[in-house]
C-alpha cells in the first residue's frame, strides 16, 4: 500500500496516508488543551516529588523538602487531639471510679468516651447497643448482673476479664458438667430441670420437681443459693427470674446442666489504658442497670446471700 | 496414520497421568481438578480420532493446506459464544452476591454458596471469562483484518481457545471448593497458573505470528494495544503468582513474597489487571470497531501514538495507590499517586480519539444504537479514568479507601466501559461472522442500551452515596473527640443503597438477556420485521418550487 494521503472532506483534515481494512487515520494535531493539561500534570508531578518523600536511594528514600511523613502526620494529629482532651482525661484519671457519679460533667464525658471505646472493642459480642446476643453473650442494658453491677464491680470485670486462665485476678468459677462427667444421670437432670422451672415459675410443682429440689440443695445451692437467687462472688446466675442467658426452656436447661458454657470475656487491663477502662465502666454502668455501690459491710461479706444479688442464668 | 496414533497416544498418556495425580491427591479439590483435566484430555483424544481423515490417510493424501484467501474465523465464533455464556454466568453471580450483601440469609449456610466463594466467581467470571474471551476473540478478528492475513498457526489458535476455557473451568470450580491463593483477581492456585502461562505464551505466538505474516506495511494501532496487553499480562501473571506448592499433589501453595512486599506485588498486579486487561485491549477494540461502525477515519494519528506510549509507560507504576496509608513506605505511595495523576491525560487520549472519530457521523448516535453503545462506553471510560486519578490522591483516598466508593468506581468502568464496548463489538461481529444480512433486531439493541445505561446509573449512584456515607460515618467524631458510630451501624445504614445497587444490577442483567435473545435469533437466521430506528421527515407540501409572486 503506497502512501496515499488525501484530504478528508467532512473535516478538511489530511489523512496519514495509511489504511487498514478500510480504516484511515486523520493527521489531526493533538488537541492543545489535552497537551497542556498533560504538561501541567507532569510539572505538578515534578514539584510534588521534590516536596514529598519520593526517590528511593541505596539506604533510604529522599525525604522531601517539606519533611512530611505519614507517620509524622498521624503523630501530630494524635498529639493535637490528646492535648485537646488532656484536661478531661487527666481529671478522670485523678478521680476514683466510685466518685465519678458525684461529678456529673466528668461522668458525662466518661460515658461519651466509654461509648466510643465500646463501639470499637465490645460490640462484637455485646452488640452495638449493648443488648448482647441471645444464647451467647449477656445483655448489659438490664439490671441483671452476673458479677455485680456497681461501678467498681464493672470496672473490675473489664480490667481482669472472666475466666482468663493466664490472669491471677480474673473472675473465675466453673460449673461442673453434671451430665457429661456422670455426676448426675439423665433422670436426675430431668428432675433438676423441673425444679429450676418451678422456682422460675414456668411450671407447676410436681413429683419430679420435688425430687429435683433435694438434688438442688445437694448440688447447686452452694453457688446458686438455697432458693436459686444466684451468687455474684462466683458469677452464678439468679434462677428465679425470667432472664436466661442460655435459654430457660427444658431443652436449653438440660443442655446447660449437662455441659455448661462457662463463658469467657477477655481482660482489657493490659490492652487499654486505665482511663479508657474507667470510661468503659461508666458507659456500661449508664446503659440502664447500674447499681449503687454496696455498703462496705456487704462488700466484706461478699457472700452469695447478698441482697439483690441476681445474675443471668 | 502414525501421526494420529502418536497424538492419540499422547492424549491418552496425559489423561492417565492426570488420573494418577488424582489418585495421589492429598486434598479432595485437587483430585476433582485432576479428574477434570483427565476428562479434558479424553475429549481431545476423542476429537483427534473421530475427526481424522482415515480415507485420506489410507490413500496417502496429505492434508490440504488451509485456504489463505479466507480469514480463519472458527475460533472467533466460538469465542463470541463463550463470551456470552460466561458473561451470563458472571452477571448472575454478581447479582446474587449483591443480594447477599443486602440479605445475608442468602449465603444459605452452605460453604459453597458463601459470599467469600461466590465473589471471585463473579469477578473472574466477568473480567477473565467474559472480558478475556471477548479480548481473545476480537484480537484474532482484528489482527487478521488489519494485517490482511489468515491467522498464523491455526492449531495453536484452537489450543488457545480451548485451553483458556479449561483454565476458566478449573478457576471457577476451584473457587467454589475453596481453593484460593487469596490474591485478589489472581485467586487460582499454582497448577492453574502454570496452565494459564502455557496458554498465554501460545496466544502470544499466534498473535505475533499473524503480525509477522501481515500483508500491510504498517501495524495498526489496535494491534499495538493488543500486543502490549498480551506481553504485560504474561509478565504480571508470572511475577504475582511466584509461589511454592506445599506438595505437587495438592492445591495449596505459599507466595514467594512476604509482608508488605507481597502486598505491593499483589497490587502492582491488581492495578495493572485493570490497566492491561480492562483498559489497553479494550481500547484496541475501540480502535477497530468504532471507526468501522462509524465509517469514519480515526481522529488523530499523532494522538494515538503519544497516548499509547504515555499510557503504557505510566500505568505500570500506579499500583501503590492501592496501599495509601499502610505499611508501604511513603516514597512508594508518593510515586503511585504521582504516576496515577499524570496518567489522567494519556487515558483521556483514548476517549478523545474514540469520540472525535464520530466527527462527521454524529447523527449516527441518534440512528444507530450500536454507535450509541460505543459512545456511552467511551463516556464511562472518560469518567472512570478521571475518577481513578482523583481517588489516588491521598487526601481523597483517606475518605474513599475501603468504602463502596471503590465499588462504584470499578463498576462505572466495568459495566459502562468494558461491558458496553464489548456488547457493541458482539453486535458488530455476529452478523458478519455468521453471514447474516443484519442483526435480528436493532430495536432490541436500543432496549439493551437503555436498560444497561439506567442500570449503571442506579448502580454507580447508589454506591457513590453508600461509599461517601460510609467513609464519613467511619471518621465522624463527636464534640468530645470520640467516634460516633460503630462499624455495624455503618453497615446497617447502607442497606437501602445495597437494594438500589441490586436493582441496577438486575436491569443490567435484563439488558444482557436481550443480547442473548438477539444473538441467538440472528445466528438462527431470523430477521425481525420492525420500524427502522429513524425516519427522515418528508413534507410533500413543501416539496415544490417557489412560484414567483407578482408585485402588488
Amino acid at each position: 500500500m503506497a502512501e496515499d494521503k488525501r484530504i478528508d472532506e467532512v473535516t478538511g483534515t489530511a489523512t496519514s496516508g495509511h489504511e487498514w481494512d478500510g480504516i484511515e487515520e486523520l493527521d489531526t494535531p493533538m488537541p492543545r488543551w489535552w497537551l497542556w493539561s498533560l504538561y501541567a500534570t507532569i510539572i505538578w508531578g515534578i514539584v510534588y516529588v521534590i516536596l514529598y518523600p519520593a526517590w528511593p536511594m541505596i539506604r533510604s528514600a529522599t525525604e522531601g523538602t517539606l519533611g512530611w511523613s505519614s507517620r509524622g502526620q498521624l503523630e501530630k494529629e494524635l498529639a493535637a487531639e490528646a492535648q485537646r482532651r488532656a484536661p478531661i482525661v487527666n481529671a478522670i484519671a485523678a478521680t476514683p471510679i466510685a466518685e465519678l457519679p458525684a461529678r456529673p460533667q466528668l461522668m458525662q464525658a466518661a460515658i461519651q468516651g466509654g461509648g466510643a471505646a465500646f463501639r470499637v472493642h465490645c460490640v462484637q459480642c455485646h452488640g452495638a447497643g449493648g443488648a448482647g446476643v441471645k444464647k451467647l453473650y449477656p445483655n448489659l442494658t438490664d439490671d441483671d448482673w452476673l458479677w455485680g453491677g456497681d461501678l467498681a464491680a464493672i470496672h473490675y470485670t473489664i480490667t481482669n476479664g472472666i475466666r482468663n486462665p493466664d490472669v491471677k485476678t480474673t473472675r473465675i468459677s466453673q460449673m461442673p458438667a453434671f451430665g457429661r462427667d456422670g455426676i448426675l444421670d439423665a433422670r436426675q437432670i430431668d428432675d433438676l430441670v423441673s425444679h429450676v422451672r418451678v422456682i422460675s415459675r414456668q411450671e407447676k410443682p410436681s413429683a419430679s420437681s420435688a425430687r429435683g429440689a433435694a438434688l438442688f440443695s445437694a448440688n447447686c445451692a452452694v453457688c446458686h443459693g438455697a432458693g436459686g437467687e444466684g451468687g455474684r462472688s462466683v458469677g452464678a446466675p439468679k434462677l428465679t427470674d425470667a432472664i436466661w442467658l442460655y435459654g430457660g426452656d427444658r431443652a436449653s436447661l438440660t443442655a446447660t446442666i449437662n455441659q455448661p458454657r462457662n463463658g469467657v470475656m477477655p481482660h482489657w487491663g493490659e490492652r487499654l489504658d486505665p482511663v479508657t477502662i474507667k470510661m468503659l465502666a461508666a458507659y456500661v454502668y449508664s446503659l440502664g442497670g447500674g447499681e449503687k455501690a454496696p455498703a462496705p459491710a456487704a462488700v466484706a461479706a461478699a457472700a452469695p446471700e447478698g441482697q439483690g444479688a441476681d445474675g443471668q442464668p | 496414520m502414525d501421526g494420529v496414533v502418536l497424538k492419540a497416544g499422547g492424549w491418552l498418556g496425559l489423561a492417565l497421568l492426570a488420573l494418577v495425580m488424582a489418585a495421589l491427591a492429598v486434598d479432595a479439590p485437587f483430585a476433582v481438578h485432576m479428574g477434570i483435566v483427565a476428562v479434558a484430555c479424553l475429549a481431545v483424544l476423542w476429537a483427534t480420532v473421530s475427526r481424522a481423515d482415515f480415507d485420506g490417510i489410507a490413500r496417502g493424501i496429505l492434508k490440504m493446506p488451509a485456504d489463505e484467501g479466507v480469514y480463519d474465523d472458527d475460533p472467533i465464533r466460538w469465542g463470541v459464544i463463550a463470551t456470552i455464556f460466561w458473561g451470563a454466568a458472571g452477571l448472575i453471580a454478581g447479582l446474587y452476591i449483591a443480594l447477599q450483601l443486602a440479605y445475608p440469609a442468602l449465603n444459605l449456610g452452605f460453604e459453597y454458596t458463601t459470599f467469600g466463594r461466590l465473589r471471585p466467581l463473579h469477578t473472574s467470571g466477568v473480567v477473565f471469562a467474559f472480558g478475556g474471551n471477548a479480548l481473545i476473540a476480537t484480537s484474532f478478528y482484528v489482527v487478521q483484518r488489519t494485517c490482511r492475513a489468515r491467522l498464523a498457526f491455526p492449531g495453536a489458535a484452537r489450543f488457545v481457545f480451548w485451553g483458556y476455557q479449561l483454565f476458566l473451568v478449573l478457576a471457577a470450580t476451584g473457587y467454589l471448593m475453596g481453593v484460593t491463593e487469596a490474591r485478589e483477581y489472581a485467586e487460582p492456585e499454582w497448577y492453574v497458573d502454570l496452565w494459564l502461562t502455557i496458554v498465554w505464551v501460545v496466544y502470544f505466538v499466534v498473535f505475533v505470528g499473524t503480525i509477522v505474516k501481515r500483508r500491510e506495511p504498517h501495524i495498526y494501532v489496535a494491534n499495538w494495544f493488543y500486543l502490549s496487553f498480551i506481553i504485560t499480562i504474561a509478565m504480571l501473571h508470572i511475577v504475582n503468582n511466584l509461589s511454592v506448592p506445599a506438595t505437587i499433589f495438592g492445591s495449596k501453595s505459599y507466595s514467594a513474597f512476604a509482608g508488605v512486599q507481597d502486598a505491593l506485588t499483589q497490587w502492582w498486579y491488581g492495578h495493572n489487571a485493570v490497566a492491561f486487561f480492562l483498559t489497553v485491549p479494550f481500547l484496541a477494540m475501540m480502535y477497530y470497531f468504532v471507526p468501522k461502525q462509524a465509517e469514519r477515519p480515526i481522529y488523530s494519528y499523532r494522538l494515538s501514538i503519544i497516548h499509547f506510549w504515555s499510557l503504557i509507560f505510566l500505568y505500570i507504576w500506579a499500583g501503590p495507590h492501592h496501599l495509601h496509608y499502610t505499611a508501604l513506605p511513603d516514597w512508594a505511595q508518593t510515586l503511585g499517586m504521582v504516576f496515577s495523576v499524570v496518567l489522567w491525560m494519556p487515558s483521556w487520549g483514548g476517549m478523545i480519539n474514540g469520540l472525535m472519530t464520530l466527527n462527521g457521523a454524529w447523527d449516527k448516535i441518534r440512528t444507530d444504537p450500536i454507535i450509541r453503545m460505543m459512545v456511552i462506553a467511551l463516556a464511562f471510560y472518560g469518567m472512570a479514568t478521571f475518577e481513578g486519578p482523583m481517588l489516588s490522591i491521598k487526601a481523597v483516598n483517606s475518605l474513599s479507601h475501603y468504602t463502596e466508593w471503590t465499588i462504584a468506581h470499578v463498576h462505572a468502568g466495568a459495566l459502562g466501559w468494558n461491558g458496553m464496548i464489548t456488547f457493541a463489538a458482539v453486535y458488530y461481529l455476529v452478523p458478519r461472522l455468521w453471514g447474516r444480512p443484519r442483526l435480528y433486531s436493532l430495536r432490541m439493541v436500543n432496549w439493551h442500551f437503555w436498560l444497561a445505561t439506567l442500570g449503571i446509573v442506579f448502580y454507580a449512584a447508589s454506591m457513590w452515596v453508600a461509599g461517601i456515607m460510609q467513609g464519613l460515618m467511619w471518621r465522624e467524631y463527636g464534640a468530645d473527640g470520640y467516634l460516633v458510630y460503630s462499624f455495624a451501624e455503618t453497615v446497617a445504614a447502607m442497606h437501602p443503597m445495597y437494594l438500589i445497587r441490586a436493582a441496577g444490577g438486575a436491569m443490567y442483567l435484563a439488558g444482557f438477556v436481550l443480547l442473548i435473545v438477539n444473538v441467538w435469533a440472528t445466528i438462527a437466521g431470523k430477521v425481525r420485521e420492525e420500524k427502522p430506528m429513524t425516519e427522515t421527515p418528508y413534507n410533500a407540501a413543501a416539496d415544490r418550487p417557489l412560484a414567483p409572486v407578482p408585485a402588488e
